[in-house]
């Protein structure tokens, strides 16, 4: 076998001479498919194939067929037009769990968007040890996230004695009843999830404050700008575009939040924390709703459809940074 | 002078930093970064250190004494053994296993196949491809799990086995755009003259491709091993049977059976692994290659 590929692509430059002529127009016959190894490449290309095909593909259509069925998985699927759509629309839970998602994805974004910009603007100035300074922002971001929620968990207690309670005695404040009060249950998930994923951001950061050209910092300087004017006018400006991303990523990723709910609070106290990924766990998986395959469905295709807003956004804008 | 720190300069010039209250406030700054630093990041995580090793008593009425009464290694011991976290250990460390290997299998033959030999159904293959990127796990969550339950063509269930975990860890759009982006900047000429050479397409991408890949496969893998190592929902739903559950199923489960100090054991012992990997591949994690992570596409 000298020649393993199919037509090599016209656009592959500088294909030696020995490779077979362009064969683009003409009738291709299996046995050419044959002889030019199609088949090798076929079985290379059969594990993706099967495995997207199964676990990737095969669901995603099913998602779109299940959303209109009824399903138990006792008799068989019925359909029932969009009133799956309508049972989700019409459940009084549903504006609950919205609320709740938009109130988390709002705390995460006041916590957790300008803290790390800051810590990281603040580490591109460090002139040693800077890698102590990144490690240590990261660490939380590999710590198992169920360890990490089941430990905070426990700093959470409510008691005087409680981790958090503690340290808040130190300055005559609390004991704060935490996850146990509707009103701070969710700004204290919150509180953990940033801890958990601001290492991520800031390193982010740190990569695009590299690539900030600094002759512009020259420049500002010799019209007379301070610190500040210079992060204001030059820094911030170059870092808009991942800025941008990590918004959109942080919108993206809190919307779907689940561990930190499921495992905190299980939704409560009252349903405070109960959030749209919850809820979907809820209609397919819960112990009381449970079974209803159709609905939970139906939701995570409404969820998508807003997130797939914010990704075809998300790629129209970084398309150019990604060539 | 100043000249010679001109090449890597950044937001504050060293004319600004010859000015004392420039050098006061910034040295303030980034102590005080450091210092905070050091306390929520590294704190919680020494104190669970220090906490597995603490008897339940001495935690609960003080959180945060260094050890007021001692410290009792036999925690982890117990841990270990009688909470049966080796056994669920174990558990994981076949889940992170199994899922780089078929992470790695899909993205490597999946990148070769769309970067390389390019076959006419190539493109077709990674529109699909792309367009799992745009599709949130959550739609998948309910078909993907009565899949699971049927797997279509075979029509045998794999709930309960590690298949259901590894397969479907397997179908990462992202691990297969990482590997093909970098094989598509390998030179062509060396696949061309192992070709002429007689290279066939498995020996082409097992000698050649793969040996000249090693950056990318390890990203791919060690991103692989903590992405299984931290996976809650979906081994959750397909390892019912707890003898089957990894360590971040198994752990809100037993917390309530547990002694509270034994429990802390037991989410130390879980840590142990993603830091030490975090630690040995810090280059890694900090670079840009972790981005990938994060940023998709």
């Amino acid at each position: 076998m000298t020649t393993l590929t199919g037509p090599v692509r016209a656009t592959t430059a500088a294909t030696p001479p020995s490779s077979p002529p362009p064969r683009r127009r003409a009738r291709r016959t299996p046995r050419d498919w044959l002889r030019d190894g199609g088949l090798s490449t076929l079985v290379i290309a059969l594990p993706m194939i099967l495995v997207f095909g199964v676990f990737s593909w095969f669901p995603i259509g099913r998602a779109l067929v299940m959303s209109l069925q009824q399903t138990n998985l006792v008799t068989a699927p019925e359909f029932v037009g969009l009133e799956n759509f309508v049972f989700v629309l019409s459940d009084p839970l549903l504006g609950k769990a919205v609320a709740n998602t938009l109130w988390f994805a709002l705390l995460a974004l006041v916590f957790g968007y300008p803290l790390p910009l800051a810590a990281a603007v603040l580490m591109s100035e460090v002139k040693r040890l800077r890698g102590l300074y990144s490690a240590l922002a990261y660490l939380p971001v590999v710590v198992p996230p169920v360890v990490a929620v089941l430990l905070w968990k426990f700093f959470y207690d409510a008691s005087p004695s409680g981790v958090f309670n503690t340290i808040a005695g130190w300055v005559g404040l609390g004991p704060f009843p935490w996850l146990q009060d509707a009103g701070s249950a969710m700004p204290s998930l919150v509180l953990e999830a940033t801890w958990a994923a601001a290492g991520g951001t800031v390193i982010i950061y740190l990569a695009a404050l590299v690539g900030v050209r600094t002759e512009l910092y020259e420049a500002a300087e010799v019209d007379g700008a301070g610190v500040w004017r210079k992060i204001w006018h030059v820094t911030l400006p170059q870092l808009r575009g991942v800025l941008f991303i990590t918004l959109i990523l942080q919108v993206i990723g809190t919307s779907q939040v689940f561990l930190e709910p499921f495992l905190f609070t299980g939704g409560g106290p009252n349903n405070a924390t109960l959030t749209v990924l919850m809820l979907i766990y809820d209609y397919a998986f819960g112990s009381s709703l449970g079974g209803n395959y159709g609905a939970a469905t139906a939701l995570s295709l409404m969820l998508a459809g807003v997130l797939a807003v914010l990704s075809a956004i998300y790629f129209r804008v970084t398309r150019p940074w990604s060539s | 002078m100043a000249a010679a720190d001109t090449a890597e300069r950044g937001i504050v010039s060293s004319h600004d930093l010859r000015r004392p209250s420039v050098r006061a406030t910034l040295g303030v700054l980034q102590g005080g970064l450091l210092v905070t630093l050091v306390v929520v990041g590294l704190g919680p995580i020494l104190w669970l250190a220090k906490a597995a090793v603490t008897p339940t008593q001495d935690t609960l009425r003080d959180p945060l004494g260094f050890f007021p009464n001692g410290i009792d290694w036999a925690n982890l011991a117990t841990a270990w053994t009688r909470a049966e976290i080796d056994h669920y250990f174990v558990n994981t460390l076949i889940v992170a296993v199994g899922a780089w290997f078929f992470q790695l299998l899909v993205a490597t033959t999946g990148g070769y196949v769309l970067s390389v030999l390019r076959p006419r159904y190539g493109n077709a293959i990674l529109g699909l491809v792309l367009a799992t990127l745009f599709v949130p796990s959550v739609v998948l969550l309910v078909p993907l799990y009565l899949t699971i339950l049927d797997v279509p063509l075979v029509h045998i269930s794999l709930l309960n086995t590690f298949w259901a975990v590894w397969l479907p860890m397997g179908a990462s759009a992202f691990n297969v755009l990482l590997v093909k982006r970098f094989f598509d900047g390998l030179p062509r000429e060396v696949f061309e003259a192992a070709r002429v050479d007689g290279a066939g397409p498995f020996r082409l991408l097992w000698s050649i491709v793969l040996p000249m890949s090693k950056p990318i496969l390890g990203v791919v893998s060690v991103f692989a091993v903590i992405a299984a190592w931290k996976d809650y929902l979906w081994p959750l739903l397909v390892l019912p049977d707890p003898g089957n559950q990894p360590l971040s199923v198994r752990l809100p489960a037993i917390a309530p059976y547990l002694e509270l100090d034994v429990f802390l054991a037991a989410l130390a012992i879980s840590t142990v692994l993603p830091i030490a990997l975090f630690l040995a591949f810090q280059r890694l994690f900090l670079s840009g290659a972790g981005l990938g992570g994060a940023v998709k596409g």
